[in-house]
């Protein structure tokens, strides 16, 4: 069975945000709120200061409180690939799920919903990549399935080290950050 | 240095989370008051009361039954997808607590109506002079009387402890994340509503025994806010930061001067001394006590939102 990551080089994001543009433009994002964005974390002791840039979003968690906090299963773990959405037609725009969520990714859409990042489902289920992805212009994204050995997300997570936000919260995330 | 930056601007989300106003604060509180007036009406069935023609196990449902209802109301006026709230009601979720909340509050309001149905008011009885008989079916049998007291002290204590739940189980907030939240609503809820009997109790026995109860359920709730902060301040580092927010940070003048010193410590003084016959029962503490358990709730809920996992980095 699929299980659909995501795989972030920080020492190859510029931060130029193409991916919010194109994540915006792909799903109609309304203005004023982002599906991902971008946070620059700058670390460390003058001269020694590091600086990482990521492309942040949804984290897709394994083990995601957004959905077992949904009283009406509207938050739900797609059939393929692991991927947590949101069915419209069930969420009763209650907020648990927002306010459950360790990283903020979710917002409730103008029109009443919970919204969030998707992972492109619609794309992946074509065979495409995620918008964001695909317009990347320095190549520091990488989406695939963490089950098939050979995928470019399983490879560079063997071969790179790599970090999640918040481990700590327990849930699990599917967006990897390359250090 | 530590720095973080970031492109978002959620509405709602940024820079604190905003997405519960005052809609859920006040459904918590009469939520937690309706609890409480259950457990102390069924507690009056239980031990036969309802012989007493002015016990207050008569009036106080139907004051439960009214508030219950603008708690259910506050809470979907806070929905913003309204039109699909009966998808609660299709559904069990066993993993959420606000499922579990539906349904209790389904619940709740058959036992309430029947204790209601113990004693008709006139004005119903007038009006549907059928009802009476089922009235009479309930007064002929003590026994069912007492279950009904039983059944109103279950579920009253099921719905006080659900409000602290449902918000404890939200892990993404530090402050929420506490075991005893559960504790602290429901005393606070008892607490609450022992004061509005104590207020508006016409019999003189009911109204000592909740004052001294009702002083008890204070007393008791300062134990439990002391215990809240000592296993967030023993906690993790973001469970201390959630801490520090009621302690000395911004929710601490609001905390510390309304829900502690005006909502428990001044009226569990008046009380003393009314329990003691020193000076007349007045209304004064009991409003001290619902105000400060609604303050209470509005201080939980919107620290709680503040309060986060990356405040602990910075």
């Amino acid at each position: 069975m699929a299980r659909f990551a995501m795989v972030i080089d920080t020492k190859k994001c510029v931060g130029c945000m193409d991916c919010v543009v194109a994540c915006k433009t792909e799903n109609n994002v309304p203005e004023g709120y982002n599906r991902d964005w971008i946070t620059q974390e700058a670390f460390g002791n003058f001269p020694n200061i590091q600086l990482e840039i990521r492309s942040e979003r949804c984290n897709h968690c394994e083990n995601s409180p957004c959905v077992s906090s949904c009283p009406t299963g509207a938050s739900h773990y797609h059939d393929i690939g692991g991927v947590v959405l949101v069915n419209h037609d069930e969420c009763i725009g209650c907020k648990a799920c927002v306010a459950s969520c360790p990283y903020d990714a979710r917002f409730i859409h103008p029109d009443g919903y919970a919204d969030k990042c998707t992972f492109c489902i619609h794309r992946v289920e074509k065979g495409d990549k995620p918008a964001c992805v695909s317009v990347c212009p320095t190549n520091c994204m990488y989406f695939g399935d963490l089950e098939d050995p050979n995928s470019d997300v399983s490879k560079l997570l063997k071969s790179r080290k790599w970090h999640t936000l918040h481990p700590e919260a327990g849930t699990n995330p599917h967006v990897f950050y390359l250090t | 240095m530590h720095e973080l930056t970031t492109t978002r601007n959620n509405y709602q989300i940024d820079p604190v989370l905003t997405v519960w106003g005052w809609e859920i604060p006040v459904y918590l509180f009469l939520g937690g008051m309706v609890a409480g007036m259950m457990i102390i009406s069924g507690y009056f069935l239980f031990k036969g009361r309802q012989k007493e023609p002015t016990c207050s196990c008569f009036y106080v449902p139907w004051v439960s039954l009214i508030l219950l209802s603008l708690g259910m109301f506050s809470l979907f006026l806070d929905l913003s997808h309204k039109v699909y709230v009966w998808r609660l009601y299709t559904t069990f979720k066993i993993a959420s607590p606000m499922s579990w909340g539906a349904w209790i509050l389904i619940l709740v309001y058959p036992v309430i109506i029947a204790n209601i149905f113990i004693r008709l008011p006139k004005f119903v009885t007038d009006k549907f002079p059928g009802l009476e008989k089922y009235s009479k079916m309930l007064t002929d049998r003590p026994r069912l009387i007492q279950n009904i007291g039983v059944a109103n002290m279950i579920l009253g204590a099921l719905l006080g402890m659900y409000t602290g739940v449902l918000l404890s189980s939200l892990g993404a907030r530090p402050l929420w994340n506490t075991s005893i939240l559960w504790l602290l609503f429901l005393v606070s809820g008892l607490s609450g509503a022992a004061a509005f009997v104590h207020m508006v109790a016409k019999n003189i026995y009911e109204r000592e025994l909740l004052a001294k109860a009702d002083n008890g359920f204070l007393t008791f709730e300062i134990f439990v806010i002391g215990l809240m902060f000592i296993g967030l301040a023993t906690s993790t580092e973001v469970h201390q930061e959630a801490a520090q927010m009621l302690l000395s940070g911004s929710f601490a003048p609001v905390f510390w001067v309304f829900v502690v010193g005006i909502g428990i410590i001044i009226p569990l003084i008046i009380q003393l001394f009314a329990v003691n016959h020193k000076i007349q029962h007045t209304p004064v503490a009991p409003i001290m006590v619902i105000a400060g358990g609604l303050i209470l709730r509005f201080v939980i809920v919107n620290a709680g939102q503040v309060s986060h996992y990356l405040n602990a980095h910075f």
